[in-house]
C-alpha cells in the first residue's frame, strides 16, 4: 500500500492533532469507536489457513482458532459465532486460572501513567489507546465488569465495561498495535507487562476466529515445512548452497555445510529468513564462514529450519507445537547441543519457554565449545547457546583471526532487539563481538538502547505491507535514534541480532534514514574473518567494495 | 463525572459519620463496631485476594530483564536488575518495594518538529510517590501509640524525629504537611496532565479524596479542635484489648468522622487497586530469577498431548525431494 512521503508523515507525527502533541480527544476513551479502514489493519487469515490449523496443527484442541471463514474487518458483520461473548468470557476465566500474571496485572494497575510515553506505538501515533495502560484497560474493563465484586455491583462507576462487539473491535485493533516488546514493563512500578496482556488478548480473539493472515500463514508453513517461508527441504538446502557459491567468489574458500546429518556435535538453528531474504542472507554467510573458520562439527536441519516461532504471536499451544521441533530434531540427529542464530523473539521462546514447554532435554549435554572448552553453564538445562555468546567466547580466547579494517567502510551502531534485551539479558555479548570486528562503533542515545531499547515497530507478526504507515509511525522512535547517530557520527550501518529487525529496520531506514543499511552482527564477523587460504578480499559479503578498494 | 462522583462519595461518607456521631448509639457504632468490622473485612478481603492470586500458577518464568544476564564469566552481570539467584531477586524486590526502583527510571518523551523525539529525566512522580508512601507509613506507625501501652520506643523515637522542628503546641509533625502536599501533587498531576487525566477512573480519584479526608480530619483533630486525647486513647486502647468503652460526651464528632473514613478505606482496599501493596510482591516479571536456561521451570498444566509435527510425517511428504537434493532420509 502506498503511503505518504516521510517528510509529510513527519509533519503529521509532530504537528497533527494527537495526545502526543497535546490534543485531548473530546470523548472519553470507552466512547471512542475503533474504525477499520484500509491501511490501519492487517488482513484476516485466509479461510484455508484456519482450516489447516484446526485440522493439522492442533486437531487435539478444537476451537482454539474459532471458525474458518472469510470475513472483513471493515464491515460490522465479522461472522462471529452466535455465542461469541460467552466464548470470550469463558476464555478469560480459563486464562485467569492458568496465569497468575494475568490476575496480578488486571488487579494492580494504579494508572500512574509511567508507561504512557514508553510505547513506540503511542509515540508514533499519539493514539490514547496505544498507551500501555489504556491497551490493558481494554481488557481490564471487561475483567472488572464480570470478574470483580466492585464491577458487578457498581459497573461503570468501578471502571467496568460490558463485553460488546465494539470492545472486540478495539481488541482487534490495539492488540495488533502492540509488538510485545516489554519496554513499558521496565518502567512499571509493578512490572505489569503489556506483552502478557496482548498475548492474552490475542489468544481470546483467536477463540472467536479473529486473527491476521500474516501470522497464521507463516505458522502453517512452519508446521508443515519446518520454516515460516514455506521452503521445502531441497529449496532450503539450495538457498544455502547459493550462499556458499557467493562465499567462494568473494573469498576463494569453499565452505561445505551439511544437512540433517546424524552424529554431528552441534545442531544449528536460525530464522529461515537468514537463508532466504536480504539482508539476512549476509548474516547467514557470516555463520557459514565462522563455522568453517573454526572447523565446527555441525549440521543444519531442513526439518527444524525455523528459529522464529509464530506461535508466540498466537497462543501458547501453537508456540509449544512449533517449538517442539527443535528438541525433536536434536534428539533424532543425536547431537550434543544446539546453537541458535540471531533472532529476537526466537530467543524469547528459547530462553523463557522452551525448556518448560518441551523439556527436559536430558538427551543433550551441557553445551561446551569444542574450540575453547568453555562450558556454557548459563544454558545447562536448555542446552541451547546464542551465537553471540558463542562468538564472544571464541574472540575472548583468541580463536578467531580477525581483520576489523575490512569493515572500515562501515560506521556501525547497534540495535538491541526487544526480546534478547528485556526477556533474556543478552546485552554485552553482541557489543563485545562488534567492538572486535569493526573499528567504528557508536552507541545510540542512552534512552533508546539496552533495556530501554525501542522496538523496530513491526514485531509479533506485524511486518506486513498493508499497515506500512502504522509501521513507519511505530518505528519512528527507533529511526529517530538512528538518525541521531547518523547525523552526529555518520553512522551508515545499523547492526542487530534479530531476523525480523533485519527485514523491518531495512524498510524503516529506507523510509526515515535512506542512507543507513541494516545487518546482522554475524555479517560483520564474516567480513572480518581472515580465512586460511583465502584470496585477497576486494568486496564485503554484499559484493560491496571495501574501504580503499572502491572503483 | 469521573472526578465529581468520587468526591461526592467521600462527602457523603463524612455526612453519614457526622450524623452517626450525634444520634444515640451512633458513637458506639462508629467507634467500636465499625472498626472491628472494617478490620475484619480488611484482613479477610486482603487474604482472599492474595489467595485468589496464589491459586493460579506461574506457568512460565518471565522476568523482565533490565540489565546484563549471567553469561560468560568475564562479562559483568547486572545482578540486581537481571538476577540469576534468589539473593539477587531479594535485592531487586527490596529496591522495588522500598525505593520504587522502576519508577525512578521514569523519563518524559517529547515530540518536536523534525520529527525529533527527546527524552528528559522525570523524577517528580517518583519523588512524590515516595513521600506519600513513607509519610503514610510514619503516620500509621505513630498511631501505634494509641493502641499500645506502654508506647514502644520506636514510636516515641518516630514522634520525636517527626516533630524535630518543635513548632507549635502540640508539636507539629512535618509528615502531616508533606503527606497533604504529596496527595495534592498526585491529584493535581492526575487532573492537569492531559494523558493522565484521560486514563483516570473514579477508582483513581476516590482513594485520593478519601485519604486526603482522613489526613485532613486527623490534622484538624490534633491542631484545631484539640480532641480529648485521654478519652480517645481509652477507646482505642480498649479496642486493641477487646474491652472497648466510650467515655460519653468527651470525644468530638471530628474523631468519629476520622475513624469512619479510616474504616471506609480499610474496607475499600481489598476491592481496589490499592491491593498493589500486595501485588507488587507477586509480580512474575519482578520476583523471578532469570535462570530459565539453567534450571527448568515447571508448568503444572503443560500439555503433553501437544507434540511437534513429526519428522516421519515431514519425510513422508518430502522424501523424493530430499533424496534428489542429496539430503539424508530415514526410509529409502
Amino acid at each position: 500500500m502506498a503511503i505518504m512521503k516521510a517528510d509529510k508523515l513527519g509533519v503529521s507525527v509532530a504537528k497533527g492533532p494527537s495526545l502526543m502533541t497535546g490534543a485531548v480527544p473530546k470523548k472519553d476513551w470507552p466512547d471512542v469507536e475503533a474504525i477499520f479502514k484500509p491501511g490501519n489493519y492487517a488482513y484476516p487469515a485466509k479461510k484455508e489457513m484456519i482450516e489447516y490449523h484446526s485440522q493439522k496443527t492442533l486437531p487435539t484442541h478444537p476451537g482454539l482458532f474459532g471458525e474458518a471463514r472469510d470475513w472483513d474487518p471493515e464491515t460490522d458483520d465479522w461472522k462471529l459465532p452466535e455465542n461469541w461473548k460467552e466464548i470470550i468470557l469463558n476464555g478469560i476465566k480459563e486464562r485467569l486460572d492458568k496465569f497468575r500474571s494475568l490476575k496480578i496485572f488486571m488487579d494492580c494497575c494504579v494508572r500512574c501513567g509511567a508507561c504512557a510515553d514508553k510505547c513506540h506505538f503511542f509515540l508514533g501515533t499519539g493514539d490514547p489507546k496505544n498507551m500501555p495502560v489504556l491497551r490493558a484497560e481494554l481488557l481490564r474493563s471487561v475483567y472488572r465488569n464480570d470478574f470483580t465484586l466492585g464491577g458487578k455491583i457498581l459497573g461503570k462507576m468501578a471502571g467496568g465495561r460490558e463485553m460488546t462487539f465494539g470492545v472486540l473491535k478495539e481488541w482487534f485493533m490495539y492488540f495488533y498495535q502492540c509488538t510485545e516488546c516489554r519496554r513499558c514493563s521496565v518502567f512499571c512500578p509493578y512490572g505489569i507487562d503489556t506483552a502478557e496482556i496482548t498475548m492474552m488478548g490475542r489468544e481470546l480473539l483467536h477463540l472467536v476466529g479473529v486473527n491476521i493472515n500474516w501470522i497464521m500463514e507463516p505458522a502453517a508453513n512452519s508446521n508443515r515445512t519446518g520454516n515460516h517461508m514455506g521452503l521445502q527441504p531441497h529449496t532450503f538446502k539450495d538457498n544455502i548452497m547459493y550462499l556458499c557459491d557467493d562465499i567462494e567468489e568473494i573469498t576463494g574458500i569453499r565452505v561445505n555445510p551439511t544437512f540433517n546429518r546424524k552424529g554431528a556435535e552441534v545442531l544449528f538453528i536460525t530464522p529461515s529468513a537468514d537463508v532466504f531474504a536480504e539482508p539476512g542472507i549476509y548474516t547467514a554467510m557470516g555463520y557459514l564462514l565462522l563455522f568453517h573458520h573454526i572447523g565446527l562439527d555441525y549440521t543444519w536441519s531442513t526439518y527444524a529450519s525455523e528459529g522464529g516461532n509464530f506461535g508466540l504471536f498466537t497462543n501458547n499451544e501453537m508456540m509449544k507445537k512449533l517449538n517442539g521441533k527443535m528438541y525433536a530434531e536434536a534428539k533424532r540427529l543425536g547431537v550434543k547441543w544446539i546453537l541458535g542464530g540471531e533472532c529476537g523473539h526466537m530467543w524469547r521462546v528459547v530462553h523463557q519457554y522452551m525448556d518448560t514447554m518441551n523439556g527436559p532435554a536430558d538427551f543433550l549435554e551441557v553445551p561446551t565449545s569444542p574450540i575453547t572448552g568453555t562450558r556454557f553453564d548459563n544454558a545447562a538445562s536448555t542446552k541451547m547457546v546464542h551465537i553471540s555468546e558463542f562468538t564472544a567466547d571464541l574472540i575472548k580466547h583468541g580463536k578467531l583471526k580477525l581483520d576489523p579494517k575490512r569493515n572500515d567502510h562501515r560506521i556501525a551502531t547497534y540495535h538491541d532487539s526487544c526480546n534478547p534485551a528485556r526477556a533474556m539479558g543478552l546485552i554485552e555479548e553482541p557489543r563485545y563481538v562488534l567492538k572486535n570486528v569493526v573499528n567504528n562503533f557508536h552507541e545510540m542515545p542512552e534512552n533508546t538502547i539496552r533495556e530501554s531499547t525501542f522496538c523496530c515497530g513491526s514485531g509479533t507478526g506485524l511486518n506486513t505491507d498493508e499497515i506500512m504507515e502504522l509501521r513507519m509511525r511505530s518505528g519512528l522512535p527507533r529511526a529517530n535514534a538512528v538518525k541521531h547517530v547518523r547525523d552526529k557520527h555518520a553512522v551508515n550501518m545499523l547492526s542487530c541480532v534479530c531476523a525480523i529487525d533485519r527485514a523491518t529496520l531495512t524498510s524503516l531506514n529506507n523510509y526515515w534514514n535512506p542512507d543507513v543499511e541494516v545487518c546482522g552482527v554475524s555479517e560483520l564477523v564474516g567480513n572480518a574473518l581472515v580465512m586460511e587460504g583465502e584470496k585477497e578480499r576486494e568486496t564485503g559479503l554484499r559484493f560491496e567494495p571495501l574501504a580503499g578498494m572502491e572503483g | 463525572m469521573r472526578i465529581l462522583s468520587p468526591f461526592i462519595a467521600v462527602l457523603a461518607l463524612i455526612a453519614v459519620a457526622l450524623v452517626a456521631a450525634q444520634v444515640p448509639g451512633g458513637q458506639a457504632l462508629v467507634g467500636i463496631i465499625l472498626p472491628y468490622l472494617a478490620f475484619a473485612l480488611f484482613l479477610g478481603g486482603f487474604a482472599y485476594r492474595v489467595l485468589y492470586w496464589a491459586k493460579s500458577p506461574v506457568p512460565f518464568r518471565i522476568p523482565t530483564t533490565c540489565g546484563q544476564a549471567n553469561s560468560l564469566p568475564w562479562i559483568k552481570q547486572n545482578k540486581i536488575d537481571c538476577p540469576s539467584s534468589k539473593l539477587g531477586v531479594i535485592a531487586r524486590m527490596f529496591l522495588e518495594v522500598f525505593l520504587f526502583r522502576s519508577l525512578f527510571r521514569n523519563t518524559k518523551a517529547e515530540m518536536h518538529e523534525g520529527p525529533k523525539l527527546v527524552y528528559g529525566s522525570s523524577k517528580f512522580l517518583w519523588l512524590f510517590a515516595i513521600l506519600f508512601h513513607y509519610c503514610f507509613l510514619v503516620i500509621i506507625l505513630r498511631h501505634m501509640r494509641l493502641f499500645m501501652d506502654p508506647v514502644p520506643g520506636f514510636v516515641a523515637a518516630l514522634e520525636f524525629g517527626d516533630g524535630f522542628l518543635q513548632i507549635g503546641a502540640p508539636v507539629f509533625y512535618q509528615t502531616d504537611a508533606i503527606f497533604l502536599g504529596a496527595i495534592a501533587f498526585l491529584f493535581l498531576r492526575r487532573v492537569m496532565l492531559s494523558n493522565i487525566r484521560y486514563i483516570s477512573l473514579p477508582g483513581d480519584y476516590f482513594p485520593l479524596f478519601l485519604i486526603f479526608g482522613i489526613a485532613f480530619t486527623g490534622i484538624l483533630m490534633r491542631y484545631v479542635f484539640r480532641a480529648d486525647v485521654v478519652a480517645i486513647k481509652q477507646l482505642t486502647h480498649g479496642l486493641a484489648t477487646f474491652s472497648p468503652a466510650i467515655a460519653a460526651g468527651q470525644i468530638g464528632s471530628i474523631f468519629f468522622i476520622h475513624v469512619f473514613l479510616v474504616c471506609a478505606l480499610l474496607i475499600y482496599i481489598p476491592f481496589s487497586k490499592l491491593m498493589h501493596m500486595a501485588g507488587v510482591f507477586m509480580s512474575p516479571t519482578r520476583n523471578m530469577v532469570n535462570n530459565s536456561r539453567m534450571v527448568r521451570h515447571i508448568n503444572p498444566w503443560n500439555d503433553p498431548n501437544i507434540k511437534p509435527h513429526s519428522y516421519a510425517g515431514y519425510e513422508d511428504e518430502f522424501r523424493e525431494f530430499m533424496k534428489e537434493g542429496g539430503i539424508p532420509v530415514e526410509k529409502e
